[in-house]
């Protein structure tokens, strides 16, 4: 019952402001697929162009191989999650759950029955009778998936429907939506500018700037290979440095920073242009001898104790700032600020990126 | 209280305090209850006020009950006494007034409160409100002049040649209902578009999106959502319709009586004070009811038309 989704060449322009720009990306059935992104960036825009509110100015969507043009959001496969949620408040939990059945005229028994089904599934039984404004935040959450779902939708769309969850239910509700997804097999298609959720829950993240798509791919090479600086910074933290590129080939190229040559890996499309040396902080290991290569002598300056990790800012002869990250394995060792240390970064583990894609062009 | 009195000290919070009370009790009370009193009273030379003849009965309101003719409805013919009959259509016609308000009134609230960008709102209801800037008095000879046999709507109908011969638009009770619709349309729009604004459009767009065709999104959703608002803009078209004088009077024809222009004929053109009064109250009395009535009908709450 799921469907795959293609949008080919999309674009949508609010007069002379252009949301999203030329996005290119086939969704599987049943996947679950990620548009992570700043806000503004395009993403919800593009929500609203599956579902059928807004229109995209030029491209193709297609839903299940089928153009989707000229088609209003009560005629497609989609069923929407606001990010308020917009139940009915004054209709009881079952009669908003099956609105859909209504509209498509089921009968009443019918209808009553497969409301308290879907509210078995979203783990919410014994609310049919209640009223939207007598549940909690979660247990919202729960019938507008559920109100969904009722529409046996081939495409779920989600936007940002856990922003208003406080975190341990936004936690929660992670696995919850990631199992329904799957006992489902709808494909659902997520939005959000919360880098942890897309990263936990999807199977392929997109990353959005400026409405263009700067790089599709799974969590794992998202966090781990990012095509660009954005994606870079906007996935995780990083340490980010200036300079040049030199020697470059096979993958590798030395780079000249103002605090010292570094060797680190590059894509061989980069050619020249601007380019930034990225290293995360917790691939960066700070020790009282120099590394054998990319090591630097640094102060500690600050020490922020975060529980599970240790982050240590320290500053470089000439004030650069780096951050190294210490798991807290319980017998960690804090450096006092004050502290003359060498930070040393395995060259497979930084990357020289170029910015982000079509940013101020 | 105790908030105005640390805002504006006791001097003027006293005068406001007095103000009201004196406006609510000497202006509105009182005379109320001066002429509720006297409506029980018989109608009788100054002499004799106060004598022994100026007994309280009910004597005024079954006046009401006087001179029978026979009323068809149905096909069934009986008598019924004329007051009673002017009575009842005055109230039958008001309720057609709220109605028609309120299917010339929903389109517009919609529009104007989810439709328009609201940018544009300001202006559109400027030019709304252009046609109050003009009195009453002048608007219902306005529409006397427009109805009229040789008038504008009849030349424009047969200029288009939707009619071939003019219609006498003056003509039983559809002239004082077009004036009592164009009067009171406002009062019915902008309780509407107050409800219909604070509707969030997400769930106007949620349930078009589970596939609800427009007409379903606003029975089921836009609708109730708007319930208090049509509820206080029908007591008000409908109260202030039943208590019209101006414009039955004014487009009134010889077949359009209004129960105010009874009252009227009876306090002004008889003197009889006592009798009008009486008759004035049974009027309130009714509408009441039966805007009570419609409202337990339709499940609305008094708290929320207070809204």
């Amino acid at each position: 019952m799921s469907a795959g989704i293609d949008l080919d060449n999309v674009c949508c322009d609010f007069g002379s402001f252009r949301a999203v720009d030329h996005v290119n990306v086939n969704i599987q059935p049943g996947e679950f697929f990620s548009f992570l992104g700043p806000s503004g960036c395009g993403k919800t825009t593009i929500l609203r162009m599956i579902s059928g509110f807004t229109d995209p100015s030029s491209g193709v969507i297609r839903i299940g191989g089928k153009d989707m043009k000229g088609q209003r959001p009560n005629q497609r496969p989609t069923a929407l999650i606001f990010q308020n949620l917009a139940l009915f408040p004054l209709m009881t939990i079952w009669e908003n759950i099956s609105f859909g059945l209504e509209v498509r005229g089921v009968d009443k028994a019918t209808r009553r029955k497969r409301a308290e089904e879907l509210l078995e599934l979203v783990d919410l039984p014994n609310a049919a009778d209640k009223m939207a404004s007598q549940l909690s935040g979660g247990q919202k959450q729960r019938v507008a998936i559920a109100r969904a779902l009722a529409v046996e939708p081939s495409v779920m769309l989600l936007d940002e429907p856990l922003s208003a969850l406080d975190l341990k239910l936004r936690q929660h509700m992670r696995a919850e939506l990631r199992a329904i997804q799957k006992r489902t097999g709808v494909t659902f298609i997520y939005i959000t500018h919360d880098q942890g959720e897309a990263l936990a829950m999807s199977d392929r993240v997109g990353v959005m700037s400026h409405g263009k798509l700067q790089q599709v791919a799974n969590p794992r090479d998202i966090y781990n290979n990012p095509v660009n600086g954005f994606v870079a910074s906007f996935v995780g933290e990083n340490n980010i440095l200036d300079g040049a590129v030199q020697n470059a080939g096979s993958g590798m190229a030395s780079f000249n920073t103002a605090i010292g040559t570094f060797r680190a890996r590059i894509a061989d499309e980069v050619t020249g242009g601007k380019v930034k040396l990225y290293v995360r902080p917790e691939h960066t290991l700070l020790s009282a001898t120099p590394g054998a290569e990319n090591s630097v002598p640094v102060t500690v300056s600050d020490v922020a104790f975060e529980g599970n990790f240790i982050a240590v800012q320290a500053q470089t002869e000439n004030g650069t700032t780096l951050v190294a990250e210490v798991r807290n394995d319980g017998s960690a060792t804090v450096p006092a600020p004050g502290t003359k240390m060498h930070m040393t970064f395995d060259a497979a583990r930084a990357a020289i990126l170029p910015n982000e894609t079509g940013a101020g062009a | 209280m105790h908030e105005l009195l640390k805002r504006y000290g006791t001097g003027l919070t006293g005068a406001f305090v007095l103000l009201t009370a004196f406006w609510l009790l000497i202006l509105l009370i009182l005379p109320n209850l001066t002429m509720f009193e006297s409506s029980f009273r018989p109608y009788l030379p100054v002499v004799d006020v106060g004598g022994p003849k100026d007994v309280y009965s009910l004597h005024n309101y079954a006046q009401i009950l006087g001179n029978g003719v026979d009323v068809t409805l149905f096909g069934v013919t009986f008598p019924m006494p004329v007051r009673v009959k002017v009575f009842l259509l005055t109230i039958f016609w008001s309720a057609a007034v709220t109605v028609i308000t309120f299917i010339l009134a929903y389109p517009l609230a919609y529009y104007l409160a989810k439709v328009v960008s609201p940018k544009s709102v300001p202006t559109l209801f400027l030019l709304l409100f252009v046609p109050l800037w003009v009195s009453e008095v002048l608007r219902s000879f306005a529409w006397w002049i427009i109805l009229s046999l040789k008038g504008p709507l009849n030349a424009v109908l047969t200029a288009v040649g939707l009619i071939d011969h003019d219609i006498r638009w003056i003509a039983g009770f559809s002239p004082v209902i077009i004036g009592l619709v164009y009067t009171y349309v406002l009062f019915m729009l902008f309780p509407l578009y107050n409800a219909m604004q604070s509707l969030d459009s997400n769930q106007i767009e949620a349930a078009e999106d589970l596939g609800s065709p427009w007409w379903r999104t606003h029975l089921r959703v836009i609708l109730p959502h708007s319930k208090p608002g049509i509820a206080s803009g029908a007591v008000m078209v409908f109260m202030l319709s039943a208590g019209s004088l101006l414009v039955p009077s004014l487009l009134g024809s010889t077949t359009s009586g209004w129960f105010t222009q009874t009252i009227q004929g009876i306090m002004m053109e008889s003197s009889d004070w006592n009798t009008g009064a009486a008759f004035a109250f049974m009027l309130l009395f009714a509408c009441t009811l039966f805007v009570s009535l419609m409202m337990r009908v339709f499940g609305v709450k008094l708290s929320d038309i207070a809204k």
